[in-house]
């Protein structure tokens, strides 16, 4: 495994625009060192994945349905869209349920940055330095119930503003789900922000989920509900076809989806002649989360 | 006389028109105004250029029954090339450019995904009406020829279906070609019946 510095794989202006994000927070630059090199290991398990994808890719090429299905229309359609004021409740099997604002949320957890590959469905895959904190912390603060055996998680249903949800090309609002441990594990990340900078709304504001692991639609954007469950709920994308979309979809090379292969992926930002690269099992995470998956047929639980 | 250079004066231009999408695409290359995906910025307009095509081709027949002007009919077989001309470009972007001719990988999903089946299937009978649609193919084969060249309604359906099958949710273009190619085709059976 390859040890980057922080300043090799980040361009110098973003490096020198978070470092004055940070220290307007209040963190001190050596946690600040200390947790990003930490998940620089872990992004840098895989070998491909050495160079983040600019924040202009990031922010403009986008599946935000609620916005538009153009991977350019949610950067240009979400700009007026509103993220403040933003309750998010937790509630279902959890002893105290609780309903935070977006500003509790952020203040009461402090981000640290997490550098994480995206891999996408669609057979596209970016770096993106996340802004976020395990969602465990967040859970942990409920007292969730032992009957509870999953998290639903329930994205921002308002017509008016999204004008995606004006037409019925998934149901309303965007659902997803995790097994408990999934949602447990601490790579399984509360997204506040990217580059340093406040999350863009294009990206899923003020909050969103972000599982390293799985296919991009996995990770729930603009949450307002975290709802502990005792039965699987059921996504929006796996009641748009249940047959293409499975409640896991861990990323697998090795299962392909009915319609395209997964078998290896266009890294955004290169050129027209950057290779395709090969997907790897859990995204590259395997060390870290294949063990929640041991004597599952993950052919069947697709 | 001047009617005739008149004629071949707007073959020209159409010819050029033809290939206005080729050179806008490699323009965009050239200047760098592709998006984060370039290959997949070059299939898409590929690929939507040989349905663009496909329309334009099987227009001409109805046009020419209701403006009741054989003229339509000059340019049927040019546009037909550009379909072809189009199906191969976007082909090789596939083969060539996104999959580096790794001909496993490829002849996999050609088996396996039934989108690219059907894509590639067209572009196969696509070959046929290519090699065949010289003036002395068409004295060669006679009648055979029309006959030979109706493979073109089975093709127009299969490219359509091949969008329709690859798009992920939103199905309204794929919907909006395949829409069009059967009213063309339906106005064909009009004028039999009739």
């Amino acid at each position: 495994m390859k040890n980057y510095k922080y300043s090799e794989i980040t361009p110098e202006k973003f490096y020198n625009k978070r470092r004055k994000f940070i220290k307007s927070l209040g963190l001190g630059l050596g946690s600040l060192t200390l947790s990003s090199m930490s998940l620089l290991n872990n992004a840098h398990s895989s070998e491909n994945s050495s160079e983040l994808t600019s924040y202009k890719d990031i922010t403009t090429y986008n599946n935000y349905y609620e916005f538009g299905t153009g991977k350019g229309d949610p950067y240009k359609n979400s700009q007026k869209f509103k993220v403040r004021p933003w309750n998010i409740s937790i509630e279902g099997e959890v002893e105290s349920p609780i309903t935070l604002s977006a500003d509790e949320i952020i203040s009461l957890y402090p981000s640290e940055e997490r550098i994480y590959r995206l891999r996408c469905v669609e057979g596209w895959s970016m770096v993106i330095p996340w802004m976020g904190f395990s969602l465990s912390k967040l859970l942990s603060t409920v007292s969730i119930k032992t009957e509870a055996k999953f998290v639903e998680f329930e994205s921002i249903y308002d017509p008016d503003q999204m004008n995606g949800q004006k037409y019925p090309l998934l149901n309303w609002p965007y659902r997803e789900g995790l097994r408990i441990d999934e949602a447990m594990h601490p790579l399984t990340t509360v997204v506040t922000g990217l580059y340093g900078k406040a999350l863009p709304n294009q990206n899923g504001a003020p909050l969103r989920i972000f599982v390293p692991w799985k296919y991009g639609f996995k990770s729930a954007k603009a949450i307002v509900k975290i709802k502990l469950v005792k039965k699987m709920p059921t996504s929006s994308w796996m009641k748009a076809s249940p047959r293409e979309y499975g409640f896991y979809s861990n990323v697998n090379p090795n299962v392909s989806h009915p319609r395209w292969s997964q078998a290896s992926e266009r890294v955004v930002g290169g050129s027209l002649l950057t290779p395709r690269v090969k997907t790897q099992m859990f995204n590259g995470y395997g060390d870290e989360v294949a063990n929640l998956y041991s004597g599952m047929d993950l052919k069947k639980y697709f | 006389m001047l009617r005739q250079i008149n004629q071949s004066y707007l073959k020209v231009v159409i010819f050029t028109l033809c290939l206005v999408p080729i050179f806008y695409i490699i323009y965009q290359i050239l200047s760098n105004q592709l998006g984060p995906e370039p290959i997949k910025d070059i299939t898409h307009h590929t690929g939507k250029w040989t349905l663009y095509f496909i329309v334009i081709t099987l227009a001409m027949t109805p046009l020419k029954k209701i403006t009741k002007l054989n003229i339509w009919i000059n340019y049927r077989r040019m546009f037909g090339l550009f379909i072809f001309f189009y199906a191969s470009v976007h082909l090789m972007t596939y083969v060539g450019l996104d999959y580096r001719f790794d001909l496993t990988s490829i002849g996999n999903d050609i088996v396996k995904k039934k989108y690219i089946f059907i894509g590639f299937s067209a572009w196969l009978l696509l070959i046929p009406l290519a090699v065949t649609s010289n003036k002395r193919m068409i004295k060669i084969l006679k009648n055979k020829w029309k006959k030979l060249h109706r493979l073109i309604y089975l093709i127009s359906l299969f490219g359509a279906i091949h969008y329709l099958w690859l798009v992920k949710r939103d199905i309204t273009e794929p919907l909006m070609f395949l829409g069009a190619i059967l009213i063309l085709l339906a106005f064909r059976l009009k004028f039999k019946t009739n």
